[in-house]
């Protein structure tokens, strides 16, 4: 499955669990694909295919917006929460904190559906529940 | 070094030096370069495997093929001697004796067969084990690849269409203000929904002559008229 495959079908499906798909390629020397899940639009997702896996990425919240005095504190709460969240992970990308989930390449149009959209729901409440160590 | 190693430098190096990881470790090529060698290995092994084992089965047959020749002819000694042809026997033994250097060479040739193939099957399973690696390598270092390079793309396109991201606790408040809002737009639906059941079943209440008596001119002069 390449980038645009995955748009078509996204674009396709009228709903999905009850949510809608907004595709938009971003151009580049790798193709992504962002995707916002339903009522999830500034918490877009990110995805990029290599030849072993499918990575979805969604951007929470850079650097800056940690409490300086806060940061190892968090970083704790973030590796206790990491084996709770389903089907996510937290990470970092350059300045960024994300979550990210990786799949197959074998996945089939649902399974990356069902991701996208745990990916979307995780970074919400996991915005709401690191606030506290925001500046 | 490791290849999460190298890649654990660069990230403490900043971003740009994994930029620099990527081009000049050129990581991608070698490790497709490597991996491929030890494919074509893998095949050379195997097919030299697949002969070794014909051979090795092929001087089994010939030494079970010697152990019966051996076995028939000790019989035809044995019957030589009861007839008491010595001459016979002695030249029927001297065959046995042929057969028998022949399977002790054969024994020879199968066990260093036995052992070549053991040492094949062992280079087979490292080989095997070996692409594994590189190629969990390889995944590595394209993800890293590509993980810079989507990060830098999407970067590119914030700045090129002028959008920015906005921070954690904006997105927070509008999306959960936008969830209120739907919410709302379900919660008072539901209840128009209640209204106008409500409504649809006083109509067919009255219809069945159930309910609140209408209240009209008639029936108010009866009123004031009672309570006078």
């Amino acid at each position: 499955m390449n980038i645009q495959d995955l748009a078509l079908r996204l674009t396709d499906l009228q709903s999905f669990e009850g949510y809608q798909f907004d595709c938009q390629p971003i151009p580049g020397e790798v193709e992504v694909l962002q995707v916002t899940v339903g009522d999830f639009e500034e918490l877009p997702s990110y995805i990029s295919i290599t030849d072993t896996q499918v990575l979805c990425v969604t951007y929470l919240f850079t650097e800056q917006e940690v409490r300086s005095d806060a940061v190892s504190s968090m970083m704790a709460a973030m590796l206790e929460l990491n084996i709770l969240m389903p089907l996510s992970a937290f990470a970092k990308i350059g300045t960024r904190y994300v979550i990210f989930g990786a799949l197959s390449v074998n996945s089939g149009i649902e399974d990356i559906c069902h991701e996208l959209i745990t990916l979307s729901e995780n970074a919400l409440e996991a915005i709401t529940v690191l606030e506290e160590y925001l500046v | 070094m490791s290849i999460l190693k190298k890649i654990m430098t660069a990230v403490k190096g900043g971003a740009r030096e994994i930029g620099e990881f990527i081009v000049d470790a050129n990581g991608t090529r070698i490790f497709e370069q490597e991996l491929n060698d030890a494919q074509v290995h893998l095949h050379r092994a195997k097919q030299d495997l697949t002969e070794v084992m014909a051979k090795q089965m092929q001087s089994a047959r010939k030494m079970n093929a010697l152990k019966s020749h051996i076995k028939d002819h000790e019989g035809f000694t044995i019957k030589a001697l009861d007839q008491g042809d010595e001459s016979l026997a002695l030249e029927i033994a001297e065959k046995i004796a042929g057969s028998e250097m022949d399977l002790m060479e054969q024994e020879e040739l199968h066990s260093s067969f036995s052992e070549h193939v053991s040492r094949l099957k062992g280079l087979v399973k490292k080989t095997e084990r070996q692409i594994k690696e590189y190629e969990r390598q390889l995944s590595v270092v394209k993800t890293t690849e590509s993980v810079q390079k989507a990060s830098e793309a999407i970067t590119d396109n914030f700045s090129a269409t002028n959008s920015k991201i906005l921070s954690a606790r904006d997105s927070l408040e509008r999306i959960k203000m936008r969830q209120q809002r739907t919410y709302d737009r379900l919660a008072a639906a539901e209840e128009l929904e209640a209204e106008n059941s409500n409504v649809d079943l006083e109509a067919r209440m009255k219809a069945a002559g159930m309910g609140e008596p209408e209240t009209t001119g008639s029936t108010v002069l009866d009123r004031i008229k009672a309570a006078r």
